[in-house]
């Protein structure tokens, strides 16, 4: 068909990239998962993993409101985030097909078998701690559930880059440390939110720690990833990841403010999960940017063409 | 074993679509819906030549594109049919391509690979099915298929594309849209015969001075291995709503299950760090 333009791009060095198309229909599907089930699905998930990894910690060093914030979190958040889940199948009734195979080459079979123990650890571990019943099992539970909880962090992030998805495909080597990050300070953000500031330091630093990687991952995803990083500065995602870095960065700040006040740590903690959320859905709405444009899947495999 | 991983007990079935002797009938398309009882799409004047099929989906096995390009007047065959209007206004003439469109059945699939359930499967014919027994509608093979061909079907929720006509094959009978093509532009068969005589046509093709014919997906060291279904093409892939390059996702996962390990130590790591000190 006639060539098409690309739209025009930031930097004046870079001639427009010019591409050929099928009457400008996109080449790969748009993913067809819905919103908010799936980007709500990895903001929770990644948020139970990182507080789950936090309680088991807290626990053997003795904070226990840190320990019991953190367990909650962890069994709420996994429990949604399965329920987000199923309610995204086609046929939902069939959601334990989920674990007919354990399918390595597959990230959401892998995905599975990491989230169903771990909600299930998490859920009896904070059932134990809300009821005072068989505390050494829930003790147990949660330290099985904290162990399991970095992977719960990382594991969405090659669900979403193990996909002909333009822009999660090209940022598969920046996406597991953007959503490392994220997990982290949404997980602080959440103990930030519910814990007195005597037992908070280690929320704050582990939310430090979060931020900077989110930022950093966020920054090479906008900047390196040729004509693809368009869709992480543009439109509905340019828009969300903004906030994100935008909120993230205030409750960085707020958190060091906070070290005394209880209501800076608290506003501290909203603004970071309000920034994990901004950015999963920030992540989710850059894909379908790059899966409804062919310009995303043609231009960056005629480069990788000329370059062979 | 073949690269697909099959044991080499049966030969590899496959589709030659030939577009250079396309006629654009959609005998195809008509065909795949009455056999395999795919719902109709509903009517939808798209406004790109003769196309209102649109793209593949799970309603849409089999899709003719159609591309009108102008070119030399020189280029176009004098069939020696009465012409009407001005044929001398400007010179040029009008390219018409069709393409029958199909599942690839990729050597190396990326919907058969980043199924969690085990729908989809490789046959003993190394072509890729979806078990609609067994689909969830989890939805992953859809972003995950480089050429967009897999779908879910809006009111159903589970998964759906071309079988090659499984239940036709295992009978010896060939697919229906093959069955059904009156100028053999899609021809089922052997995949490695059908490679012979795919090189032969673009050979013939060259020698009679059409040098844009290319194959498409016959070569099994692409990034996807090759496919079960190619095609004979007169211009670039993407002008046909095909990517021009592509890889199995599942190629780099390696890689990517790695760099996701390594961030999941850096998260244990910077929550025991953050703990240092913290004991009360």
């Amino acid at each position: 068909m006639s060539r098409a333009q690309g739209s025009r791009r930031e930097q004046a060095m870079v001639a427009p990239a010019e591409f050929r198309s099928y009457y400008g229909r996109p080449i790969v599907k748009e993913p067809a998962w819905e919103q908010p089930d799936v980007p709500l699905y990895l903001f929770l998930g990644g948020t139970a993993g990182a507080s789950a990894s936090l309680a088991a910690m807290a626990r053997v060093s003795g904070l226990p409101r840190l320990a019991r914030a953190g367990t909650l979190v962890a069994a709420g958040g996994s429990l949604a985030s399965v329920a987000a889940l199923i309610h995204d199948l086609g046929r939902p009734e069939r959601f334990l097909y989920m674990l007919r195979v354990f399918k390595p080459t597959s990230p959401l079979s892998v995905g599975s078998w990491i989230l169903a123990p771990f909600s299930g650890l998490a859920t009896a571990s904070a059932g134990s701690v809300l009821t005072g019943r068989l505390r050494s099992i829930g003790t147990l539970a949660g330290s099985a559930a904290g162990l399991l909880g970095p992977a719960m962090c990382t594991y969405t992030a090659v669900l979403l880059a193990d996909t002909a998805t333009p822009a999660w495909h090209e940022g598969r080597r920046e996406l597991p440390v953007l959503f490392a990050g994220s997990a982290a300070s949404s997980g602080a953000g959440a103990a930030l939110l519910l814990v007195p500031t005597s037992e908070a330091a280690p929320a704050r630093r582990l939310g430090l720690a979060g931020a900077a990687a989110e930022l950093a991952a966020e920054h090479r995803l906008e900047h390196d990833l040729g004509v693809v990083s368009e869709t992480y500065r543009e439109g509905r995602a340019g828009t969300l990841l903004k906030a994100g870095k935008a909120l993230t960065a205030v409750g960085a700040g707020l958190s060091l403010l906070g070290k005394r006040s209880r209501l800076a740590s608290a506003a501290a903690g909203a603004a970071y999960l309000a920034a994990g959320a901004c950015t999963r859905f920030g992540v989710y709405a850059a894909g379908v940017a790059s899966s409804r444009d062919p310009k995303y899947t043609v231009v960056p495999q005629r480069e990788r063409m000329a370059g062979r | 074993m073949s690269e697909s991983g099959y044991a080499d007990t049966q030969p590899r079935m496959g589709f030659f679509t030939d577009t250079s002797v396309c006629i654009g009938c959609k005998a195809c398309e008509v065909a795949c819906k009455e056999w395999n009882l795919v719902p109709a799409s509903g009517e939808d004047l798209l406004g790109m030549s003769y196309d209102n099929t649109g793209d593949l989906g799970a309603n849409s096995w089999r899709h003719v594109a159609f591309i009108e390009q102008q070119v030399p007047a020189s280029r176009v065959d004098n069939l020696g049919m009465p012409t009407i209007g001005a044929p001398e206004q400007d010179g040029a003439g009008v390219r018409w391509l069709m393409s029958s469109d199909v599942c690839k059945h990729c050597t190396h699939a990326a919907c058969l690979d980043v199924c969690p359930t085990g729908a989809l499967f490789r046959t003993e014919f190394d072509t890729v099915v979806v078990q609609p027994d067994i689909c969830n509608g989890c939805g992953y093979c859809v972003p995950a298929c480089p050429y967009g061909v897999i779908e879910k079907r809006e009111d159903d929720g589970r998964a759906f594309k071309c079988t090659l006509c499984y239940d036709r094959i295992g009978d010896g009978l060939e697919p229906a849209c093959a069955k059904a093509c009156p100028t053999d532009s899609i021809q089922y068969g052997e995949l490695d015969e059908l490679r012979e005589r795919a090189e032969r046509r673009k050979q013939e093709l060259h020698d009679d001075g059409v040098t844009e014919a290319r194959l498409y997906g016959e070569n099994p060291d692409d990034g996807v291995g090759g496919t079960g279904a190619f095609f004979l093409l007169l211009d670039e892939p993407e002008v046909y709503g095909l990517p021009p390059d592509p890889v199995v996702t599942t190629r780099d996962l390696p890689d990517m299950w790695r760099r996701a390990g390594a961030a999941a130590l850096g998260v244990a790591a910077a929550v025991v760090a953050s703990f240092v000190g913290a004991r009360r």
